[in-house]
């Protein structure tokens, strides 16, 4: 008798095994990641910043990254982190949060949000095919982030290098996310 | 498309992120259980919907998520001036003001083109 796999249950990411683009740019789903939404007062940032080992950033469309950790701020008092990993149940930023002790709300978000990596000569031209933001690097440099909107759906953004950026988008939308992200790619390599 | 300054987020973004969130300044009474019933109506439902300048809460829902205030002329959609949720009600800075009044004459509205001219 064929002995039994003892990982039975294993997760796919929403857009696993997709992939898209065009000449001018590439297009692929990120890997799994924890991620955490973490809403905490500005008295206690500094208590987060030393629990997570990483500042979390205070400055309105800027991010900071420690420790395979990144923060993006989202508003004055919210934060979306992520870090590498996260095929599993149970987070451990929610963890490094709460050995905090202070008052903070860390949710876990691991599942409900996938990533769509954007890269290449045209990723800016490809996102402003739904999204409104100025994205030249004057206005949206290496590191800026920002909640926006992408077509019909809410997506996090932000950009890790001059030709990259990241789509922190919820599942259910990715479809539609990055069915509208090839629509602009193709037309970005016109 | 309408740029709306965000006082949190510290620049201009775009209309589609952003909720129209109501009159501003509504103040609820301090024991809401002894007002009269009309005293009732008038904080919860009567709104003054001004024509002209306005105070108004908008959101920034898909941004940073924040309540704010604006100042904004209802009869040319200008965004006069936005502040932080929780500040007094802000005064109009003087250039913004006559800048309203120049636009505000300027605009073609209905009453004036369809309506009973007055």
């Amino acid at each position: 008798m064929a002995e039994l796999d003892s990982n039975i249950a294993t997760r796919s990411l929403p857009l696993s095994g997709v992939h898209g683009g065009s000449a001018a740019v590439r297009l692929e789903p990120a890997q799994p990641a924890e991620r955490i939404n973490l809403r905490v007062g500005a008295e206690d940032v500094s208590a987060l910043s030393a629990a997570l080992g990483l500042d979390l950033p205070v400055k309105p469309k800027t991010s900071s990254s420690a420790n395979g950790r990144t923060a993006l701020w989202i508003g004055p008092d919210e934060w979306l982190v992520f870090a590498d990993g996260g095929g599993s149940i149970g987070s451990s930023l929610t963890q490094a949060a709460a050995s905090s002790n202070v008052v903070h709300s860390a949710t876990d978000i691991s599942h409900r949000n996938t990533a769509i990596l954007v890269s290449g000569p045209g990723a800016a031209a490809t996102l402003n095919a739904g999204c409104a933001l100025d994205l030249s690097l004057d206005a949206f440099p290496i590191g800026a982030c920002s909640r926006t909107l992408f077509g019909k759906v809410e997506i996090v953004l932000l950009r890790t290098a001059e030709n990259t950026f990241r789509v922190e988008v919820w599942r259910s939308f990715s479809d539609y996310a990055f069915g509208l992200l090839s629509e602009g790619a193709r037309d970005a390599a016109l | 498309m309408l740029l709306i300054h965000c006082p949190y987020c510290e620049e201009d973004r775009s209309e589609l992120e952003f909720r129209w969130a109501g009159e501003a300044h509504v103040v609820r009474p301090e024991n809401i259980a002894a007002i009269s019933d009309e005293e009732f109506a008038e904080f919860f439902f009567l709104r003054n919907n001004e024509k002209g300048l306005t105070y108004e809460r908008w959101r920034h829902i898909h941004g940073c998520g924040r309540f704010f205030n604006a100042a904004r002329d209802t009869v040319s959609d200008r965004f006069l001036m936005t502040y932080k949720a929780g500040l007094p009600k802000q005064p109009l800075p003087v250039a913004e003001k006559f800048a309203a009044i120049a636009e505000e004459k300027s605009v073609e509205t209905w009453e004036q083109t369809e309506g009973d001219a007055r």
